[in-house]
This record gives C-alpha cells, structure tokens and sequence, in this order.
C-alpha cells in the first residue's frame, strides 16, 4: 500500500526526522488560513498523489508572495496530473501539501528496504540527490553506498557512519555528520516497527543553516503486515486506486487491471501470470491479472465475472483453472451460475484441468450456455483469441 | 533416489487442527506420507485422522521422533511457529502459510541462519517425492515417478508443468514449490545441487517469475556447476512494472526483475527457455533426447 507525501512526512515527524513545516490542504480558502499562519519566505504547494515526476508534470509551484498561495491551491486542486508513473489517463489533485520552503546546499539519496537476496533490511544512499535513483545506479554504480543491518541487533552507529564516512558527510558539512546518523537510525525504526516495504528520502538536503531535511518522502508499506498497524490502514487513499480492483480485494480476489481486451479468471498467481503470457503468444493482450485462489468458491467465481465483465475493454473471457485443492466441477457450477446471472455479451473460453476436471467439463458442456470448452492451455488461448476476433 | 524427502521422512504438521491443517494432514497421509504428529496449542490428546495431537513440537519430536514440519498457521502467528520448530529440533521445516509480514520472515531468516535447518517456502505448495512423501498441497494424482526434477515460485503452474510431464510419460522425481515471497527460505541455488547430485534426476524444470534476482543467481549457478538439462519457464513477460501479480515477490521494481532480463541470464547459461508454458513437457522431452 502506498501513501502520500504528507503522509509519509507526518510519519517521519513521529519518528524524530526533519521535515519542512507544512499541511495537508483540501480548499483554496484553507490554503489562504494556512498560508498566514506559516508565514515564510518561499511557499511550496505540491499537488499530492501516488506517483512520481510530478514536478516535471506542473504539480509543484513555487511563490515567495503569501497572498498566492490559495491562488495556486485553486489551479492545482481538480487538475489532472499526467506523469511518467501515471499513464496517460493522468491522476486528479484532490489534495496538496503546502509547506515552507528550504535553502538547498547539497541533495542527498536515502532509502531502506529489504534486500531480497540477503533477507536484510538494507540502506541505499547517494550524494546524487534529486535525481532517479534507478538511473544512478545504471549510469554511475560506483555513486551507490549500500549498508545492511542486522535484524538481530539491530541498527548499530557504525552503519550510520558507515554510510555517512562513504558519502563524504565529513567533507560535505561535517555539522550533519551526527545528525545524519541519528535520522538513519530514525529511519529503521520506522521501517520495522510499522513494517514498511519502503521508506525513501529524495532529496534529503543540507541546508545552507547545515541541517537535514527530508524534503520528499516516499513510504510504502507491505500488504501482509498492515493488520498489524490501524493507523496506517486509515491512510489508505481509495481514490488513488482503480474501482475494480478495490471491489476485487473486498471480494478477496487478486486483481490488477491492464490494457488489453482478453479478461482471464485463473487460480494460482504463477499460472494467472502465464496465462496472461499465452494470451499474448496467441496474438492478443490480457485485460487482468486475476487470481482467484486456492479456495476458490461459487461466490468468488461469481464475483470475479461481474469485475471482469464491467471492464469495457473486455471482449471475450478466458478461464483457466487447474484444480488442485479447487475442484473443478465447482468451478463449473460456479461459472454456471454466475453466467447466468450476469448477462453474458462476450465469447467465453473455458479451460479446466487436474481434480475433477471431467465432472467439470460435462457440467458446462450440458449447462446450455454459450462457451467453448478446453482440455489444454495453448489450445484455450488460441480459441479465445479467435473468437474475440484476431488471427493467432 | 530423491531429494528432500522420502518414505522414511516423519511428519508432524503444525496447525493441525484448523480447516486447511486438518484437510492437508489427511490428503497426505492418505498418500502414504509418514503424518506422525500433529501440533495445536492447547488441544493435545485429540486426534485428526488417527493422528495424535500435541501441544508442543517439542512433545511431538519426544514422543514421535518427527523429523520435518509442515506448517498451515495463520499468518500473524507463523514466524513463531517456525522458530518453534527450528528449535526443538526439526530439520526440514516446510511452510506453506501465505501472507506472512515481510519483516517477520526477515527476523526468522537471520534466526535460522548458521544452523542445521532448511526452511521451504513460505507461501509455497510443499515437496513431494513421487509415490513416496507428498509434504503440502499439491495434488497427488497428476504427479507420475520418472526422471525429472521440478522447483517453482508458483503452485499451480508447477500443477500444470507437472501434469505435462507425466502425460508425455518423463515423469518427476522431487517436485519442490519455494514460494513466491520475496524473502523465503530455500532457493534455486539451494535445490539445484541435489538434483544435481540426484542419480535418478535426469534433467530439472525450473519454473521461475517476475520480481527479484533468484533466476539470474540461478543462472550463474548452472553455468558453473550444473551438467544436467534444465529447461526453464519464467512468468510475467505481459506484466507491467511496478505492480504486485498475486505473489508478494512478483514485482518488476526499479526496472529490475523483468522477465525478458531473466530469461536472457538463464539462457546464456545453457538453459532451454520455453515462451510458452504450454510447451514445457515437449522442451524436457527434446532435450532427453526423446
């Protein structure tokens, strides 16, 4: 789960990193209020949502004049951002974060997540501030510090002086050099104890006054763990999230949405996965990701043909269930119903395999609808792809 | 031969008695696996299938001498219940529970690290021996004793790898799921050496997916030291950066962990890549010479 801007600094306030004064704002008259009150010489209104480049989007206005301000909360409240993270149908502003301004001397990269190969959670820091990261580390590698911490003991001072010795802090604005320590440790403890899946600072700056701002943040947090943490449940943002998929997740299936026009229904998140790769062999492109489950029932079936079936993109349905613990004569029963509840408008391909694969196949072969039925996968996929109008 | 597990392996499964435990302990037993214990706190004395039930592993491996653990505890308590095992003493700790926290699995993880311990999954299917110890919750009967070694990140495309392999009559001899989490306990690299060092294993299937670099150490572990036939499949070449597919590990992040990277490593390695799940069967076959 993602958060925003605002969020991820209120986080950081709370655990004792520095960050600019600033409010979340939802109203050009609240920008006005805010304004007066955080009286400073330079304003920054940052549009806020769950993508990055936005200020290269026009999502970030500078102003030193306080009067301004609530004018430039009303051009960016209800714009539409496009960025490079967005996709071209772009993201609305539906808050800002309005904070004072800082007198840069130096950007700094600082970021903590699990390394996968390790299984240690792992410091990733740069004197490349500001910029991509990912773009650093392709061009200039060497400009990477890298630092693991031992989950055992925990975060040591060494690490932090480690990393901050390896970016030339002492050379830099040795002022910081403890400071900057101290925000590394400050930064693991928020990492672990609210279980984030990362937690980056771009750019963390000195200041020409030698301190430490995280000027962005970035948190996003593990799925798995969230039950642990209301607090951070309750700054899930539904409109940064697509309506299909939130009403997947109500139903506890798996979905993510795509571009192309072949919707699929599959157990098992590898097999989802493949499927959607055969599809695309077989000359066409998946319109989902969607993986039912390994207890996968009548209801979830149900539910899944109504989410793939409101994507106007859809043009035909292909289900691929291997039946392990599923068994698939109540996948088919469950196909059956659900067909016959929704109106079906679309070519529908059914491929069933392994447990009761046979019982499931006359099921729907004798159900009376219209739907193709499959023993094998690329013989599914080349079926489906047909019939919703490409050659394979 | 085999890997992992065999008719000998003595099971106790953890979480016993809740609905998938209770369900999967029969399923296995039912195969012929040796289920000798089961654990649930507080409900000793009971029995699931015939199976006696303990409140500790550390009771189940005094009075039943269990050597191999198979987890089904939910979620929020199952990093404990690993380090329970570990510590009283199993050896081979299968753990097929999906969802745990991140941030628990990293702790368990350098908990385990230096002993004499493997860990299999989380988030996984299980092991199975043909026609000797099915330790998960993969289906028996699509699986056929024969040559070849299967391990995955997935469940049911491993399903569907092994049903290929068994209708064209190769045949498995160890099928192991690792999990699609991004922090688990076995990897690639830890199972590609026994079924190197496998006498009936003949080539080796590994079906590996988008997110992390657990392919491309794959792949440089083959290239030193692997003479057998691999043939690989990797998932998610339609999936786009930046979002989670199913699996917690299944993530392109940073432009890194593509498939198209993945697949390039594996085949400058010697590995037959196949594009299409479909045809992974008919590439073992060839490649058997068949």
């Amino acid at each position: 789960m993602n958060v925003h801007e605002f969020q991820a600094k209120s986080l950081f306030a709370q655990f004792g990193v520095p960050v600019p004064r600033g409010k979340e704002i939802t109203s050009p008259e609240a920008a006005t209020v805010w304004a007066n009150e955080l009286d400073t010489p330079v304003f920054v209104v940052k549009a806020q949502i769950h993508a990055g480049g936005r200020g290269k989007a026009g999502g970030v206005k500078l102003t030193k004049d306080k009067g301004a301000v609530s004018g430039l909360a009303k051009e960016l409240l209800g714009k539409t951002l496009v960025t490079h993270q967005t996709g071209p149908k772009g993201r609305v502003v539906r808050r800002l974060l309005i904070e004072e301004g800082a007198n840069i001397a130096k950007e700094l990269y600082l970021s903590i997540l699990v390394d996968r190969d390790t299984g240690y959670p792992t410091f990733i820091a740069s004197t490349e501030g500001g910029m991509e990261i990912e773009e650093v580390a392709a061009h200039t590698p060497e400009k990477i510090i890298k630092e693991a911490i031992d989950p055992a003991v925990g975060f040591q001072g060494h690490n932090g002086r480690n990393v901050a010795f390896a970016l030339g802090l002492h050379q830099i604005e040795p002022a910081v050099l403890n400071p900057f320590v101290k925000l590394m440790e400050n930064l693991y403890r928020l990492f672990m104890e609210k279980n984030a899946a990362l937690v980056e600072i771009n750019p963390l700056i000195i200041t020409k006054e030698k301190t430490l701002i995280a000027l962005d943040g970035k948190v996003s947090f593990d799925d798995n763990g969230l039950f642990k943490y209301p607090d951070v449940q309750q700054m899930r943002d539904l409109n940064e999230e697509e309506p299909l998929e939130i009403e997947a997740t109500a139903n506890n299936l798996n979905y993510v949405k795509l571009d192309g026009n072949i919707g699929c229904m599959v157990n098992g998140a590898g097999l989802a996965m493949a499927t959607m790769d055969v599809i695309k062999l077989a000359g066409s492109e998946p319109a989902n990701f969607l993986d039912v489950g390994g207890g996968a029932t009548k209801e979830t079936v149900a539910a899944g043909f109504r989410i793939l079936l409101k994507d106007p993109n859809v043009k035909g349905i292909f289900i691929n269930i291997f039946g392990g613990i599923v068994r698939c004569e109540r996948i088919a029963h469950g196909v059956i119903e659900a067909a016959k509840e929704v109106q079906m408008t679309v070519p529908l391909v059914v491929r069933l395999q392994g447990t009761n694969a046979e019982e499931g196949r006359k099921l729907l072969a004798e159900s009376g609808l219209k739907l193709e039925v499959a023993n094998d996968l690329w013989e599914a996929a080349q079926k489906i792809v047909r019939l919703t109008g490409k050659a394979a | 031969m085999s890997i992992l597990v065999n008719k000998n392996t003595r099971v106790v499964v953890q979480g016993i008695t809740g609905k998938e435990g209770s369900f999967h302990a029969t399923q296995c037993k039912a195969y012929g696996t040796k289920v000798v214990a089961g654990v649930t706190p507080g409900k000793a004395g009971q029995e699931v299938d015939g199976i006696p039930v303990f409140n500790t592993v550390l009771e189940a491996v005094k009075k039943t001498e269990c050597d191999t653990s198979l987890i089904f505890v939910p979620p929020p308590f199952c990093a404990d219940a690993i380090l329970e095992a570990a510590d009283a003493g199993i050896k081979l700790i299968i753990c097929i529970t999906e969802g745990i926290p991140v941030n628990d699995m990293v702790k368990v993880k350098r908990a385990l690290r230096g002993r004499d311990v493997r860990l299999i999954g989380p988030n996984c299917p299980g092991v199975i021996t043909v026609d000797e110890a099915k330790i998960g919750i993969m289906p028996g009967f699509i699986h056929k004793r024969g040559v070849v070694g299967v391990v995955s990140r997935s469940g049911t495309l491993t399903y569907e790898a092994v049903h290929q392999l068994s209708t064209l009559g190769l045949g498995e001899t160890t099928c192991v799921g690792i999990g699609g989490d991004p922090v688990n306990g076995t990897g690639f690299v830890d199972v590609l050496p026994l079924f190197e060092k496998d006498p009936e294993t003949q080539a080796i299937v590994m079906i590996g997916e988008i997110g992390g670099d657990a392919e491309e150490k794959a792949a440089e572990f083959i290239k030193q030291h692997v003479k057998k036939p691999v043939i690989s499949f990797i998932a998610g070449i339609t999936a786009p950066p930046g979002r989670r597919m199913g699996h917690a590990g299944a993530i392109i992040s940073g432009g890194k962990g593509t498939a198209a990277e993945k697949m390039r490593a594996l085949e400058s390695a010697g590995v037959t890549v196949v594009k299409n799940p479909a045809e992974i069967g008919q590439a073992v076959k060839k490649a058997l010479g068949r």
